[in-house]
């Protein structure tokens, strides 16, 4: 296998290591937590005495399964069970222990996809209502950097009435936010939503923590003696019950609660007849816009009244009318659409005759992130219409800059899945374009250059879903769906892999199988090959395809053989035979792979056993640049370097010092029939006595053939 | 208004910005900057939304620091305009940040490397796609207020190390920031990985700071008789001393037309050196080309390497670089046909290094002697003569469509399908050239079907370009 070297006998091991996080976890009353945002909402849950925790991994919460995963021991002192759910939806119905028993329960995903996939479970949780204190923490994915279609996780609290926390972004308040969470969700028998935007969660920051809490009631209690109340359950006629006691009395309950606690803030009322109504998370953004404008220092004494929601569903219409109330005109700074706070600020004040003046998605752009530079404007704008003593910001628009390419994301050096979609290039030169369905993976950047493959992808585990549609038997061409490892035990093995048994698909499905949780963190899965001591692993997904009755499966171990890959597609789409058709493509994850097997290498090394490290490269003198290479390949490895030529001007293709030597670009030469400018470079390192016997006598041989060929 | 508020205005946090693409240590610079300002007493706040930037995109890794005292509110995102130090691990990526507002001449210090990651588009170009740096370079001098650039890259690598610490130095000896040089290495030392590496890197990268810019060498176009020069050296070592002076007789009727002599030597010697299997194989088995790969991919003097040549010589080469007469036999008989065919339908791999590989080569190196009675040696050298007889005499008439019918030659590389592509659009172009000659925008528009050739595998831009400009159109 390229790039092995001769470290592939060894035990693999499971995913990554958070010991240093793991330790922070630890900390006491007193003593001051430092680290990511996500991490205090991963001590805070402990600190709350929580019972269990799921969760389904994704940016950018996957932190916070990670770190808990290798914190078994802590887990297990506490009595707190926590599982790496099969899916969000598995994750939200694993609250239902807190609707009998007063057990304390968190769970955690990527929003809003996690959430759709979620909201059936989430439903039903919210029309019983729980006991314990049921909290779901979600890593709200919106704006720079998203992975996701830009939505908001407001519009499920709203539906299924769940409170939303929005919590300003300092680990203090954050903090705050899950203790009080937790005992919001009980004093109103309601789930309890925290949002935590992208910069939230990544934010590097400290707290003062308090000693971990060991759960009263144990989970072993709740098993060993049960207790049930049909009106829980969503069934008639406790379903029609349900929504006049989330109206009558869980509403009200809340709203007490977050009154008595004054979740929400304000700060520096009376200051100015105007003020600004903001949603927490935007807080420092605010803060920061007001220094500009001079309304603000660096420790956030503002000199214009704010209302801070650091809780945004429910509502809680007395302190917002008392606000308002005497002020000309107030800001609403809400972020994302619809503007539901804008709606539900409007109705609260014409409902209450408050004549006070609305502002927020006139002054500041219905849809996209607040930026830095969105928020000032709008919030500038603002005091241009109510307060010219304000000096407006002078903002200078940026210099022009001639070229600056985007840089999409791509696969990964080594990546075992690029190998495949470069296979389809060639199969597409054979056979035409097909239809190309795809799934949520790494996989997915087929569908941008150099590949551009790809015609849909309706969601996690929906690749083959997607193209079902697409299925008429008398089609000469047949359609190609995706889907990854990770969306396959989602939910893909029955939503596509089911479905197209029972529709009588004749189409083709590739499982990209990279061995992991691949796009969102290497976390470990059924199929895993790692041997995980908590976890069951090494479930083949092959046995899985042909147990719901796949009769033509195929299976490949090493998705670098750009041929072999080529020939099993193209057999895929022109066999004779009926039904569907599954490609297995397995090969591990580069990322991975290069985490565990580097050190494993240096070892081996220092040990002084023979270890053959494997790298290609690019003759200068035969290559001509004309780049097909990297057009069917896209490795960041390969690159272009000026020719060295004195006659050529087209630069030269060239494998730079981040090559793994996974060989794909020797296998595309070859399979496409390129040229013959890349060689494979195997370096030995303590060399047995073969090796050094072989080196010399050839040594010998070819030095004696090159000086002749130098007189010749 | 709250007591203290207009005392405080003025104080306001050092914000720092760092562009980095996925893998090159943004992360690790954010950490180093946090652990400094916290070593020192200052609040320090970093975030960032790698996501799936995380893989090959570019991201932003921001940081506040703010002195010692009473918790000051940090912000979450860099505000144009409101940037102290703006970190960039390339370019390119320097130059988004100047795009972004992110660099300003009142505030702005900006550390950038100035070595190139180039993007998937000037990658997958068939020609040069690469972007012109000056503009880019001029764009952060422009606006940045202190610039340190150097190749932090080279600087870093030539220490074992990471750019990381290269541009950590760069930031250290700009003095931009309230801490000295020693805590800067503190932050470094108390990371605790390749400490000794990263120290040196950085070391560099401060002196890279201190140092005068860097002066970007111009390449300069070497004369006609260098070139020619060249291309007599190169024809000789790839046939015989009778081969280099026949190509320097052929030049003799464009003797002192300057440039087009100049461009015609470059290309006519690259031509006449096409790369049949014999020419790989002298240039894979010499001994020089055994030391670069070692230096290369770094081999230690205790490791034996072994070299493995990815070859896939097709049916049709194979024949051509066989004397004519067998060549011919071997695509006409079918028994030969077929076995030959058998033997090419997948991809061999050599080993140079070993004796059955390198004898091999050897002996295909060998045929050299042959080559003059090859088929492709006979039809490289008819489709040469027809383009240099008609550069000859354009020269007379329209040197400056001479120029670009030398220049063409430029689509004429690679291997098996690739030079099949670039010779049948070679081949396209010079036929219509005659129609060029009566149009007064002739070179321009030659120049610009020449581009087109290069824009994509399928010969769409061309044919849409030769349709646009009403040119006959070849199948």
């Amino acid at each position: 296998m390229p790039g092995a070297g001769t470290c592939d006998g060894l035990a693999r091991v499971a995913e990554r290591s958070f010991k240093a996080e793991v330790q922070a976890l630890r900390l006491g009353e007193g003593e001051e937590f430092r680290g990511e945002g996500i991490l205090a909402v991963t001590k805070a849950l402990l600190q709350s005495g929580v019972s269990y925790v799921g969760g389904y991994q994704g940016a950018p919460i996957s932190h916070l399964m990670d770190v808990l995963a290798d914190a078994q021991d802590i887990l297990d002192d506490l009595g707190v069970h926590f599982e790496s759910s099969a899916s969000e939806a598995a994750a939200a119905a694993m609250l239902a222990a807190s609707v009998n028993y007063p057990l304390r329960g968190a769970v955690a995903w990527k929003s809003t996809v996690g959430t759709n996939v979620a909201s059936d479970a989430l439903a039903n949780l919210a029309s019983g209502g729980v006991v314990g204190g049921a909290l779901i923490v979600v890593g709200e994915d919106y704006g720079e950097g998203s992975s996701i279609m830009q939505e908001r996780t407001h519009a499920f609290a709203m539906k299924s009435q769940i409170w939303l926390l929005d919590p300003r972004p300092n680990l203090s308040s954050i903090v705050k936010a899950v203790e009080h969470g937790f005992a919001l969700s009980e004093a109103s028998s309601t789930p309890v939503m925290l949002e935590m935007r992208v910069r939230a969660c990544h934010v590097y920051g400290r707290f003062t923590a308090s000693d971990n809490r060991k759960p009263a009631f144990t989970i072993r209690d709740a098993m060993t003696a049960p207790t049930r109340d049909t009106n829980r359950i969503v069934l008639p006629p406790a379903s029609f019950l349900h929504e006049h006691e989330k109206i009558r009395d869980r509403w009200p309950a809340a709203v007490a609660y977050i009154r008595e606690h004054k979740l929400n803030e304000v700060f520096a009322d009376g200051t100015r007849d105007i003020g600004i109504i903001l949603q927490g998370g935007m807080y420092n953004q605010v803060i920061r816009a007001l220094q500009r404008l001079g309304l603000s220092n660096a420790f956030g004494d503002v000199s214009v009244p704010l209302y801070v929601m650091n809780v945004t569903y429910p509502l809680i219409p007395e302190e917002l009318v008392a606000f308002c109330a005497g002020k000309r005109a107030v800001l609403m700074v809400e972020e994302g659409q619809p503007e539901f706070l804008e709606q539900a600020l409007a109705t609260i004040l014409r409902r209450a005759d408050v004549q006070t003046k609305l502002h927020g998605k006139d002054m500041l752009p219905m849809a996209g992130e607040y930026t830095a530079a969105v928020m000032l404007q709008g919030v500038s704008a603002f005091f241009a219409a109510y307060d010219t003593g304000v000096a407006q910001p002078v903002i200078a628009a940026p210099p022009a800059v001639p070229e600056v390419h985007g840089r999409p994301p791509s696969f990964c050096t080594g990546c075992p899945e690029r190998p495949i979609f470069t296979a389809m290039k060639l199969v597409e030169r054979e056979l035409g374009p097909h239809h190309v369905s795809c799934d949520i993976g790494c996989h997915l950047f087929s569908i941008l250059p150099p590949f551009n493959l790809g015609n849909t992808t309706m969601g996690y585990g929906l690749g083959w879903a997607g193209a079902s549609a697409l299925n008429d038997t008398n089609s000469d061409k047949r359609t190609i769906s995706f889907m990854g490892d990770g969306g396959f035990w989602h939910n893909g093995l029955t939503s596509g892999v089911g479905n197209a048994v029972f529709n009588k698909s004749d189409n083709v499905l590739v499982i990209v199988d990279n061995g992991y949780s691949a796009a969102t963190g290497g976390q470990d899965i059924l199929s895993s090959l790692a041997l995980n001591s908590s976890r069951s692993t090494r479930n083949p997904i092959a046995a899985a395809v042909r147990g719901v009755g796949v009769k033509w499966v195929r299976t490949i171990e090493r998705t670098y053989s750009v041929g072999k890959m080529r020939d099993l597609l193209r057999e895929a789409l022109t066999t004779k035979t009926r039904g569907p058709k599954v490609i297995v493509a397995s090969s591990e994850c580069q990322l991975n792979r290069q985490r565990r097997v580097k050190p494993l290498m240096r070892n081996a090394i220092a040990q002084g056993k023979r270890v053959v490290r494997e790298r290609f490269g690019i003759d200068a003198d035969t290559c001509t640049g004309d780049h097909s290479c990297i057009r069917l390949s896209g490795c960041p490895s390969l690159s272009v370097a000026p020719n060295p030529d004195k006659l050529r001007r087209d630069p030269i293709a060239k494998v730079d010092n981040s090559c793994v030597g996974c060989g794909v670009c020797g296998e595309v030469s070859h399979a496409a029939i390129l040229c013959p400018s890349f060689y494979r470079a195997e370096l030995i390192s303590n060399p047995n006595g073969w090796d050094r016997f072989r080196d010399r006598i050839s040594k010998r041989v070819i030095g004696y053939l090159q000086r002749r060929m130098a007189h010749a | 208004m709250p007591e203290g508020l207009s005392a405080n205005l003025e104080v306001r946090a050092i914000s720092i910005a760092i562009l980095a693409m996925g893998g090159e240590g943004g992360g690790v610079l954010a950490d180093w900057l946090v652990a400094m300002a916290e070593a020192n007493g200052y609040w320090a706040q970093s975030t960032s939304v790698p996501g799936v930037a995380q893989r090959t995109g570019a991201t932003i890794y921001y940081v506040e620091m703010f002195p010692p005292g009473r918790e000051p509110v940090l912000a979450m995102m860099p505000v144009p305009g409101e940037v102290d130090v703006v970190i960039a691990s390339e370019l390119m990526e320097a130059a988004r940040a100047v795009q972004r507002g992110l660099v300003t001449p009142d505030r702005t210090t900006m550390i950038a490397s100035s070595h190139r990651v180039y993007s998937m588009t000037e990658r997958t170009a068939m020609g040069d796609g690469r972007l012109n740096s000056e503009p880019m370079m001029d764009a952060c001098r422009n606006a940045a207020k202190h610039l340190v650039i150097a190749d932090m890259r080279a600087l870093a690598e030539s220490h074992g190390s990471v750019l990381s610490a290269s541009l950590f130095g760069g930031l250290a000896g700009a003095a931009a920031l309230p801490f000295p040089r020693a805590q800067f290495e503190a932050a470094i030392t108390s990371g605790g990985v390749g400490v000794k590496a990263s120290l040196a890197a950085f070391s560099a990268g401060f002196d890279a700071a201190l140092g005068a810019p860097a002066v970007v060498v111009q390449a300069i176009s070497p004369e006609a008789a260098e070139i020619i020069a060249e291309g007599e050296r190169r024809l000789r070592d790839y046939q015989d001393d009778a081969y280099a002076q026949s190509y320097r007789a052929m030049l003799q009727p464009l003797q002192g037309t300057g440039e087009l002599l100049a461009e015609t030597a470059r290309y006519l010697a690259l031509w006449m050196s096409f790369e049949d299997p014999i020419r790989v194989a002298q240039l894979k088995i010499r001994p020089e080309r055994f030391e670069r790969v070692a230096a290369e991919v770094h081999r230690t003097p205790d490791q034996i390497m072994r070299i493995k040549e990815f070859m896939h010589p097709r049916l049709q080469e194979i024949a051509e670089t066989l004397p004519a007469p067998l060549g011919r036999a071997i695509l006409s008989v079918p028994v030969l046909r077929n076995l030959v065919g058998y033997f090419t339908k997948t991809g061999r791999i050599v080993e140079t290094t070993s004796i059955s590989g390198f004898l091999l080569l050897y002996a295909v190196a060998s045929m050299r002697r042959l080559r003059r009675s090859t088929m492709r040696f006979a039809a490289e050298h008819e489709a040469i003569a027809a383009w240099l007889g008609r550069i000859v005499t354009l020269s007379k008439t329209d040197p400056a469509l001479a120029l670009e019918v030398a220049q063409l030659q430029r689509l004429v590389k690679g291997y098996s399908d690739t030079h099949t592509r670039g010779r049948g659009n070679f081949d396209r172009i010079i036929a219509i050239v005659p129609s060029l000659e009566t149009r007064a925008d002739g070179p321009k528009l030659l120049a610009r079907l020449r581009d087109a050739a290069l824009v994509d595998e399928h010969g769409r831009a061309l044919s849409a370009l030769m349709a646009q400009e009403g040119l006959p159109v070849s199948p």
